[in-house]
This record gives C-alpha cells, sequence and structure tokens, in this order.
C-alpha cells in the first residue's frame, strides 16, 4: 500500500473568539492551503466554535524531542525565585 | 460509534503482546506502566509497547470506520425526510458522523499508520466496523431510533474513553461526545413527534422500528464478561475503563424509563425491575446472531461495504486531479 497518492497532513488551530489565542485542535488532509482552510472550517468549526482558523502543514512543524524532555525542561525546576511567590513580603505590603 | 463489541474484532495472530524482550526494552515497559499506573496521558511521540500501539491503531481505526460506515443507513432517508425540519437535522447529523470519522482517522494515524494504509484495511475486509450499520433502515422511524438507542447506546460506551490513556484518542472523544448528545436527543423528539401527534399507523411504526433495533443495541456492549478474553489488557492500560456487561445494564436501566415516556415496549417479556439488585433484569441476548453479523453475515454487510469501495473508487480521480491542480499552483519555496 503506498500513501504516495495521499493528500498532505495539516495542523489545524482554532481562534474560538477575539481575544484569544488560537488553539490547535486536530489535523486533516487537504491537497492546498486553500482546500485545507475549507475542510478545517466544515471538520472543526460546524458549531460556530472558532471565529479564525489557521492551518500549517504538519511536515513543516519542528517540534522539541520527547526523549529530551527531562534534559530540555527540567533545568527550570530549581529556578523558584522566578515565581512571586518566592518572595516573604510583610503583611502590609504582601499583595503589591 | 464506538461498541466495546469492536474489541473483539479483527485481531491477527502477531497482535498479542510479545514474549521476548531485551533488557532496554523491559525498562522502558516498566517506566510506560508506571505512567499509566499514575494516570498519567500517553502522547503520540511517547514510548509505548508495540502491544498497546496495535491495539489502539486497531481500536480507534474501527472506531472511526464506523462513524463513516454509519452515515450510510442514514443517507438512505435524506431524501425521504418528513419535512424540511428533519431533512436539515438528519443532514446535519450525517455530517457530524464524517466529522468523528475524520477526528478519529487523525488520532490513528498519531501512531504511524497512514490513512491509506487505514482505509485499505476497511476496504478489504481486514479491519471491520460496528456490526450494528449491518442491520437496514426500513422505515422513516429506524432514523429516530438510531438516534435514540444506537447513539445512545454509542454514547454509554464511548463517555467512558473520554479519559482513554492515549491522549490524542481522549481529545477526540471529548469532542465526540458533545457533539453526540445532539444525535440522541433529536431522535428522541422525532420519536416522539410520531407517538404523541402522529396517526396509529405512525405509532405502530415507531414500535416496529423499537422492535427490530433493540436487540442489535443490546449486543453493542460486546459478549459477556466471562467471554471477553481480551477485556483485561485493554482495563490494565486504561483504554477500556468500564466492563461490557456493567455498560450494559446501564443502558437497559436507563432507557426502560425513556420507553414509557415514549409510550413504547421493549421487546423483552422478561424485562422486569428487581427490587433486590436495584436494576432491571432482562432477557438471553442471542449471541449467535451477533457472531453471525460480525462474520460477515448480516443483512446489509455486503452493501455497506460496497458502498464505501465504490465512493473510493469513484472519487480516485477527484483526489488525484486535486493534488494535480495543487502541484500547478503551489509556488516552488525553495527556489526563493
Amino acid at each position: 500500500m503506498t500513501t504516495q497518492n495521499e493528500w498532505p497532513l495539516w495542523e489545524v488551530f482554532v481562534r474560538a473568539k477575539a481575544g484569544l489565542d488560537h488553539k490547535h485542535c486536530g489535523s486533516l488532509h487537504a491537497a492546498d492551503s486553500k482546500m485545507a482552510i475549507q475542510l478545517a472550517r466544515d471538520v472543526y468549526t460546524r458549531r460556530q466554535e472558532g471565529t479564525s482558523v489557521w492551518v500549517v502543514r504538519s511536515d513543516q512543524i519542528v517540534a522539541s524531542d520527547p526523549g529530551d524532555k527531562g534534559m530540555f525542561f527540567d533545568p527550570m525546576e530549581d529556578k523558584v525565585y522566578r515565581h512571586p511567590t518566592f518572595y516573604q513580603l510583610p503583611e502590609s505590603v504582601n499583595h503589591m | 460509534m464506538y461498541t466495546q463489541a469492536m474489541d473483539t474484532m479483527a485481531r491477527e495472530p502477531g497482535d498479542g503482546p510479545k514474549a521476548v524482550r531485551s533488557a532496554e526494552e523491559a525498562l522502558l515497559e516498566e517506566r510506560f506502566e508506571a505512567r499509566i499506573d499514575d494516570g498519567d496521558f500517553i502522547e503520540a511521540k511517547d514510548w509505548m509497547p508495540e502491544h498497546y500501539r496495535k491495539t489502539l491503531v486497531r481500536q480507534i481505526s474501527q472506531h472511526a470506520h464506523s462513524e463513516i460506515v454509519g452515515m450510510l443507513p442514514e443517507g438512505n432517508w435524506v431524501t425521504r425526510a418528513p419535512t424540511l425540519k428533519r431533512k436539515a437535522i438528519l443532514l446535519a447529523k450525517i455530517q457530524d458522523e464524517g466529522g468523528h470519522g475524520l477526528y478519529l482517522y487523525a488520532a490513528a494515524e498519531t501512531l504511524g499508520t497512514s490513512r491509506d494504509q487505514l482505509l485499505d484495511a476497511l476496504h478489504t475486509g481486514k479491519a471491520k466496523y460496528s456490526s450494528i450499520f449491518n442491520y437496514p433502515t426500513l422505515n422513516w422511524a429506524d432514523m429516530g431510533t438510531i438516534g435514540w438507542l444506537v447513539d445512545g447506546a454509542a454514547i454509554m460506551n464511548q463517555v467512558p474513553i473520554c479519559r482513554c490513556s492515549f491522549a490524542p484518542y481522549a481529545r477526540a472523544m471529548i469532542r465526540i461526545c458533545r457533539e453526540e448528545s445532539f444525535h440522541q436527543r433529536q431522535g428522541y423528539d422525532a420519536l416522539l413527534t410520531m407517538m404523541q401527534h402522529g396517526t396509529e399507523a405512525q405509532r405502530a411504526m415507531v414500535q416496529d422500528s423499537v422492535n427490530r433495533w433493540w436487540w442489535p443495541c443490546l449486543m453493542m456492549f460486546g459478549p459477556p464478561d466471562d467471554q471477553s478474553p481480551n477485556s483485561a489488557q485493554s482495563m490494565r492500560w486504561g483504554i477500556k475503563r468500564v466492563s461490557n456487561d456493567e455498560l450494559r445494564q446501564k443502558f437497559v436501566d436507563a432507557t426502560v424509563e425513556q420507553a414509557k415516556v415514549l409510550g413504547v415496549t421493549l421487546p423483552d417479556p422478561d424485562l422486569k425491575w428487581n427490587e433486590a439488585r436495584q436494576h432491571y433484569d432482562f432477557g438471553a441476548i442471542d449471541w449467535s446472531e451477533f457472531w453471525r453479523v460480525v462474520g460477515g453475515d448480516g443483512p446489509c454487510n455486503q452493501e455497506r461495504l460496497g458502498a464505501r469501495v465504490k465512493a473510493w473508487e469513484d472519487g480516485a480521480w477527484v483526489r488525484e486531479a486535486a493534488l494535480a491542480h495543487a502541484a500547478k499552483n503551489t509556488p516552488q519555496q525553495q527556489a526563493a
């Protein structure tokens, strides 16, 4: 079974309403970008779930390696001073 | 349209867990099991045992096939819907089923099997779909009954999978379950209209429809627990969350009350409330019918698969033309 005739895969991002981020909601196959936008509307916003759609070819996404998750993200674990809760201030000014 | 009955279908000899493992693999598997035990979600690129991957590809793709094949019995009534309102509702529901199939194919593809491979397995008969769609839709009331009972049973089957350990499947299921509720309600509403405002003949049509669909719906939950040898591993891995018999009982208990409000009877003389169990008892299910239909000898097996294969083959030129058009119109980005 060859897959060379398969339409390329696209990732779909939908903005639910003005003021919110676009959020990844799934993927679909489409021959080109115009068709991908059209199909994204039909597949992912049948109930007005969106006001804007982005599509991007899946093979164009560069992702971090799940195998490197520890090495990549854990160095932030001991940097508690990056959080406001790290600092104990006098009660009278603690809500600044 | 997931049904636990699909757990029993289309297993291959090589699908079982591997006996011999390397030390490294054993360590990875130990870590994987620990994540499952902690209630962690597994994402597509995470390491997973081959048997877990195969089980999921099979289950998710058969679930997807069921959504797609499930459009056929309903499509049969689009042109004959009694009002414009019912026709619009039916079209919306069928479009949803198509959408659900696409969410699920996408989830299955994250496991490294291509869409073409998945479709090929359906078209060659290697993969199955829910047996319920091998029954014919003989009258308009069947559109209501499918919504009320078939989608009702599917919802019972599907809700627990929203907590499936494989995250892309769980995310697709959350979306599906949110949309599926409309399917059940529109079906009940269509039947209620016929029962309350219809003629004697229309009420008889509803009863006939319920009589035909009731038992196949109970079969959707799969064989009794003591005859479901593969359930334990799926439960252990958080792919399956509730047992077949437990879900079936839940469905019966919920449906009896709904049937009373509707004014129809359910075709089971043994159906009665059991005070001690606090559940409804029901009669014996004819599992020979279930296995016959799963095995390919249902009323519509050939017709359904034939329709899918024909649609795929007839659409080949469209798929090719769209690709050729895209190739011609896409600017060569590398050239820049």
